[in-house]
């Protein structure tokens, strides 16, 4: 073995490492998801179920409320992703391709906010919603989720990249601003507004904090807060608790591994064009 | 060829009131939102953290009295440094596990696609789920972790979320664990910006793995770890949700944090005023620390 393939070899050692410690706790869920509950803690770790209780998966819908918190779910985050794309193009469009005073402050008003922590002003808007009587309805997720500015901001990114003079060309045409925002914008930024609907999709799928300040009912309830009250009334079914970790979290991997390009594309230009 | 200066003026002006009604007919169903429901509470921040308020929710307007408790208060100054405590070791931990990974993902080999998709796991799974299964991986008496640990022989494992000491770099280990794939896909796009012929060339002059690392890499890269490290701070002193599920604050007050600390005050004591002081503590928090790293950026590249 030649010194040059050493640090190769080491590289190797590491990813393999590195693959391990990411993939093992996600293994472990699924194995102890297959166990009774007697088995999810046994001394030495079965690290391979010899026996698997498929049950888990069937006992899950009726032992919990899985049906109605994964409907509340897909209904938010279907309605959510739809009009943060919406709102998001659309201000995105009046922010890179129509000139006007005071646009540039504005902007700079919405990207301010992106830094501001949301605990910081929960209570606040908690207050103005109480006002708005949306609290305890699911509307009051849909407020909070829907208006982005990260989506405005993505957008934003993406239509600097189209050159105005295609614009100009079509509004010599007679083509109206909200023509050319349909007809030409919209269908160029389908890349981009994949990866908005993604990330949003799976940021509304796995909020924990906006459905835990307001949503009480438990009929309102989404998979993480039901995952979570199922967690702390039944603390000892170890078993049932990852077959449900398991069900809330398969539907975010699937999309993720469908759409991986279009989401790694989204976090590399809102990470690194700000 | 009587057009005076007025007129183009006069034409210059429609032109602009034309845009600006069209822009913000443009902006308008996402600022409206965005208004009520962001800017609006961050504007009513800086009045509710003044005032008290009744059982019947109306406001009193208290002066400074919420700021002079807030200093007196224990909870608070714990729920602060516990903040600066899990920032002091999450930052860099994660800054550098993350560009760690990227550097080995950067190189050519097999199943660095893989490797990729991997790690971004942790970072798209519900912080519901991860806290549990760490958790019951963490379980002192019969969890995996200590197994493994006494199998090569730590005699007694720490406690992790059941104990006071260990509470805090169990989250942070967790959160590390979780945030790390995200980070190092950030540095991974910095590393492509940064010219092979560099590397190459540093290599003729004979120089070694390290030196070209620090040398070649480590300049190139200083506008993504700049990014990162703001990024990473305002995360780190926003921790919230991943306390919550994970130790809920505990044992005692020991993973108690600021983010945390507001929800209490907040919504399980209805404290709309003070839990507004904590807030603007936070929010000040955040402000200073970005606007010092922006400072001494700009100072490093001049």
């Amino acid at each position: 073995m030649s010194i040059r393939r050493v640090p190769r070899i080491v590289a190797y050692v590491c990813l393999a490492v590195a693959g391990v410690l990411v993939l093992l706790p996600f293994y472990w869920m699924v194995m102890s998801s297959l166990k009774t509950n007697n088995d999810v803690f046994t001394i030495p770790v079965q690290w391979i179920t010899t026996d698997p209780v498929w049950n888990n998966y069937a006992d899950i819908w009726t032992e919990s409320d899985m049906t109605t918190w994964l409907g509340n779910t897909v209904f938010l985050s279907a309605l959510v992703t739809f009009l943060q794309l919406l709102t998001g193009s659309f201000a995105a469009y009046g922010f890179s391709k129509i000139t006007f005073p005071g646009r540039d402050v504005l902007f700079l008003a919405y990207i301010g906010t992106l830094a501001v922590p949301w605990a910081s002003y929960m209570v606040p808007q908690f207050v103005l919603m109480t006002k708005f009587e949306l609290t305890d309805t699911i509307w009051s997720i849909v407020a909070l989720q829907a208006f982005g500015a990260l989506g405005v901001f993505m957008m934003k990114q993406f239509y600097e990249s189209i050159p105005d003079e295609l614009l100009d060309a079509a509004r010599i045409d007679g083509m109206s601003e909200f023509g050319i925002y349909r007809r030409i914008m919209l269908p160029l930024s389908v890349p981009a507004l994949a990866s908005l609907a993604l990330i949003t999709l799976v940021n509304t799928w796995n909020d924990y904090l906006g459905p835990l300040l307001y949503l009480r009912s438990p009929d309102l309830w989404t998979i993480q807060l039901g995952l979570k009250s199922f967690i702390d009334q039944y603390n000892a079914e170890y078993a049932l608790i990852m077959t449900g970790s398991v069900l809330s979290i398969l539907p975010v991997v699937v999309i993720f591994l469908f759409g991986q390009r279009y989401f790694v594309e989204g976090v590399a230009t809102t990470g690194l064009k700000g | 060829m009587t057009t005076t200066v007025a007129e183009t003026r006069r034409r210059r002006g429609r032109v602009v009131a034309r845009n600006t009604a069209l822009g913000w007919a443009f902006l308008l169903p996402n600022f409206a939102g965005f208004t009520l429901l962001t800017l609006v509470p961050v504007g009513l921040l800086f009045y509710y953290a003044f005032t008290e308020w009744n059982v019947f929710g109306g406001a009193t307007w208290t002066g400074l009295e919420n700021f002079q408790q807030l200093v007196r208060d224990n909870s608070f100054w714990t729920a602060l440094g516990n903040t600066v405590y899990y920032a002091a070791f999450h930052i860099p931990l994660t800054l550098a596990v993350s560009l760690g990974l990227a550097l080995l993902l950067n190189r050519k080999l097999r199943g660095v696609a893989f490797f990729r998709t991997v790690a971004f796991f942790p970072y798209i799974t519900s912080i519901v789920a991860i806290a549990q299964i760490w958790n019951m991986l963490l379980s002192p008496g019969f969890g995996p972790v200590n197994e493994v640990l006494r199998f090569i022989g730590v005699a007694n494992p720490p406690g992790w979320t059941t104990s006071a000491d260990w509470s805090m770099p169990a989250v942070i280990v967790v959160s590390t664990w979780r945030d790390m794939g995200y980070y190092m896909l950030l540095f991974l796009a910095g590393l492509q910006t940064i010219p092979k012929q560099l590397h190459e060339a540093a290599m003729v002059d004979g120089a070694g793995a390290w030196d070209r690392f620090r040398a070649v890499t480590l300049p190139g890269l200083r506008p993504t770890t700049f990014f990162v490290t703001v990024l990473l701070t305002i995360n780190s002193f926003k921790v919230f949700d991943i306390i919550l599920v994970m130790t809920d604050g505990g044992p005692g007050q020991s993973t108690l944090v600021l983010s945390q600390y507001i929800f209490q005050k907040g919504f399980e004591e209805n404290q709309f005023g003070y839990a507004s002081a904590v807030s603007i503590v936070l929010f000040a928090l955040c402000f200073v620390v970005t606007i010092i790293q922006f400072m001494v950026n700009r100072r490093a590249t001049r």
